[in-house]
């Protein structure tokens, strides 16, 4: 009896407040209903301030390389023309000269070189840790990774030119090689993307199912064989992916190169590695770290190579995704 | 030819599936120790650096005074007072101690000479001068004016550090990492012998006191990362201010009110996974064409608000993609009990969901600001000032941040400027560790509160 006296006057209470008492209609719950709508806008505006940063990076970057491709000569012809950028070996600004190659060569110089430390020894270490370790190595083991991996790159691009480079020079003489060159930023540079390609691939071994494995040994496989012939493939796209994010981050990775690298762009074929030469990014960190002119070639051109990058390691970062989303599930 | 009978085939077999299985279980142990060196090389890398940084830090090096400081006064220059050591600097200096206000007050040679007409007083805004002098421009200074500008200028460390550079004539002549100082002794004392008789041997460690509260100076014994630091803090601070609202604000619109099946949605999702891959250098040409050209009126050009908004959209997407992991992480059953109390669905998220998913999301943050403290490309493009003495006073201050000056100090080759880059070094990873650390201890404190 008293209980249910109890509920009656609850209810009553909730009803006062969900209710308007003139109308009837809900009242608190309404004005809730405004403000949440309103919240609703004000979210969905962050959201895109995302797209207005990749809008922004477009537009910019595409409008001063439009500049610069109808900036025009003493003679009215343009100073550079699309086909001559990208074939054209010879990048001098002060000569009205702008062809990507030799930026672009030693860009890929220094990226491959890194991928040739970083691809091995990554991989190689994401197979030790997913594996072979235990589990308490595994847990002492990652946390270096995940050091190396923070570590600013202005720090690496310091090691290489006080350790790296004089290392070099040691093992090969003066003589071969320059104070500056792509090898050395190459080969720190590959130490820097090692633990990304060690822990994207880590998660791409760990993530092939138990029962494959044990199939496999089954089968009498050695553990190495079963590694190598079952969940290496298996893990195969998450590997790839790992890959061509390294590659990507070797491409537009810019205080090692501009540190270690050399300053001034070099056409150098067949490649030399010993010799100083100029990256894209390296170029751009360069030019405009000095006093630069807005609304200058020089300033049009840096904008170019920008876009150029831009794009390079946008497709290489939606080729990975694919690659990752696409293959995923295979094996599960 | 006797055909072999199937026992003799069968022996042959196991013979050869014997030495294959020998082969092959060392081929499996080649490969072990190739997958454990993989590791350990990266292990040894990383060592080699942090040594290579320590070695650069403590040393020997070489001091060779020009004028006894005996000469100069009967007192140790230490107890001199501010208005001694400037009366010191003006008298002993040829041109009255003018070059030394240009360089060490005005921004050097080059900033003078852009800007030669500005008074003292419109030179220096921040510093409280007397009347008489802060009229003046650099030709018009007599002696007196300058030894009151200077007392007014500088502390008086500063002050006894330019007494002992420029009088005194003190200057690091050589140095030498703690390696060769330890096991080549010999040889650097010979070489100091040879090379500058005057001079002494001292034990050095650049990363002190001093090196923490000095402003910028063009030798390396005097300058200090007091600037660059206060730099950082600051683009940090407003960094965050711009970056945690928008990103938490973005991951919560992803997971909380989107349905996945609107393309907008969906745009925004696959265009901030595109954003976290994109060079932070593109970053820097997006501020300098935004932030720093096109809203000049507001940001006033290369300026703390700048370099800040540009990193700002820089750690953007680590804050999103790892703010949306936290918040779905959040269990349904937490949100509907909310609903069935009849809480509107942003009253489920304010007082249920984000308070649940902070510990994740400060987690997230905290790994977007470790981002941002070392990043330093995008904040060359934007045109951080390289040599700046003046604090930053304000979001519109002209500044440096500890990687721009580890980047000057490093380009400097062979000098000693090396070593003080090498001290920035430990200095920013310090702060990074402090950062991490944070970090880490949230994630498990998220971890027990989530299984509990």
């Amino acid at each position: 009896m008293q209980s249910e006296l109890q509920i009656g006057q609850k209810s009553a209470v909730i009803a006062r407040v969900l209710v308007n008492e003139a109308d009837g209609s809900p009242r608190i719950e309404k004005r809730a209903r405004l403000f949440d709508d309103f919240i609703r806008y004000v979210l969905l505006f962050c959201g895109i301030v995302s797209i207005f940063t990749t809008v922004g990076i477009v537009i910019v970057l595409g409008r001063e390389s439009l500049l610069l491709f109808s900036t025009l000569d003493a003679q009215g012809q343009p100073v550079v023309t699309l086909g001559e950028f990208f074939t054209s070996t010879s990048w001098q600004p002060a000569g009205l000269k702008f062809g990507i190659l030799p930026l672009l060569e030693s860009t890929l110089m220094t990226s491959f070189m890194a991928m040739l430390v970083a691809l091995p020894l990554g991989l190689g270490a994401a197979v030790y840790l997913s594996e072979y370790a235990s589990a308490r190595v595994q847990n002492t083991l990652k946390p270096v990774l995940e050091i190396l991996a923070g570590i600013p790159t202005v720090v690496y691009g310091y090691f290489a030119i006080t350790f790296m480079t004089p290392l070099l020079q040691g093992l090969f003489g003066r003589d071969t090689v320059q104070f500056y060159n792509t090898a050395s930023a190459g080969l720190v540079m590959g130490i820097m993307i090692l633990p990304t390609i060690a822990s994207m691939s880590e998660d791409a071994l760990s993530a092939v199912p138990r029962h494959l494995r044990e199939a496999s040994y089954g089968l009498g496989a050695t553990k190495f064989e079963t590694v190598s012939k079952v969940v290496l493939p298996a893990a195969l796209s998450g590997i790839v992916a790992a890959a061509i994010v390294g590659i990507s981050r070797a491409v537009g990775e810019t205080m090692i190169v501009a540190l270690a690298a050399g300053a001034g762009p070099n056409w150098t074929m067949p490649p030399n590695f010993f010799v100083a030469a100029e990256t894209i990014t390296g170029h751009i960190a360069r030019i405009s770290g000095g006093d630069l002119s807005y609304n200058s070639v020089d300033y049009n051109s840096l904008f170019a190579l920008g876009f150029a990058l831009f794009i390079f390691t946008l497709a290489l970062n939606l080729i990975s995704r694919f690659i990752t989303n696409r293959f995923r599930e295979a094996y599960q | 030819m006797m055909e072999p009978t199937p026992a003799q085939e069968r022996i042959k077999d196991e013979q050869a599936f014997a030495h294959g299985l020998a082969s092959r279980h060392l081929r499996g142990l080649v490969w072990e120790r190739f997958f454990q060196a993989a590791i350990a090389i990266g292990i040894i890398a990383l060592l080699a650096l942090m040594f290579n940084v320590v070695n650069r830090i403590f040393g020997v090096i070489a001091v060779q005074e020009a004028i006894h400081p005996s000469e100069l006064s009967d007192v140790p220059l230490e107890e001199l007072t501010p208005d001694q050591l400037s009366a010191l600097l003006v008298e002993h200096l040829p041109s009255g101690a003018r070059v030394l206000v240009r360089d060490s007050l005005l921004g050097g040679a080059d900033n003078y000479n852009a800007n030669r007409t500005l008074t003292m007083g419109e030179f220096l805004p921040g510093v409280a001068l007397p009347e008489a002098v802060a009229q003046l421009t650099l030709t018009d200074l007599q002696p007196e004016n300058t030894q009151t500008l200077l007392v007014a200028a500088m502390d008086k460390n500063t002050l006894l550090e330019e007494a002992y550079s420029q009088v005194v004539g003190r200057d690091v002549v050589g140095s030498w990492p703690l390696t060769e100082a330890l096991f080549n002794r010999a040889a650097i004392e010979a070489e100091v012998a040879a090379n500058y008789p005057n001079a002494t041997l001292q034990w050095n460690n650049w990363l002190d006191g001093q090196f923490l509260v000095d402003s910028m100076s063009n030798t390396p014994a005097n300058t200090g990362i007091r600037t660059a630091f206060l730099g950082t803090i600051w683009v940090l601070v407003l960094t965050l201010l711009v970056a945690f609202p928008l990103g938490v604000g973005t991951a919560i619109y992803l997971e909380e009110y989107a349905t996945g099946d609107n393309w907008l949605e969906r745009f925004i999702e696959t265009n901030i996974r595109n954003l976290a891959g994109v060079p932070s250098i593109i970053y820097g040409l997006l501020g300098l064409a935004i932030f720093v050209r096109a809203l000049e009126g507001i940001t006033q050009g290369r300026t703390l608000i700048s370099a800040a908004l540009t990193m700002a959209l820089l750690i953007l997407p680590v804050i999103i993609i790892n703010a949306q992991e936290a918040i779905r992480a959040v269990p349904p059953s937490i949100r509907e009990a909310s609903y069935g109390l009849g809480a509107t669905k942003w009253q489920t998220i304010w007082n249920q969901v984000l308070p649940a998913a902070m510990p994740g999301i400060l987690t997230g943050t905290i790994l977007g600001m470790s981002r941002a403290i070392g990043e330093t490309a995008p904040l060359i493009i934007i045109g951080a000032a390289t040599f700046i003495v003046k604090d930053p006073t304000s979001a519109v201050s002209k500044f440096t941040v500890i990687p721009i000056q580890i980047y000057n100090w490093a380009k400097q080759p062979g000098g000693q400027f090396q070593d003080i880059a090498a001290a920035g070094i430990v200095l920013l990873l310090i702060v990074l560790l402090l950062f991490n650390a944070t970090a880490i201890i949230l994630r498990q404190r998220f971890r027990r509160n989530l299984s509990a």
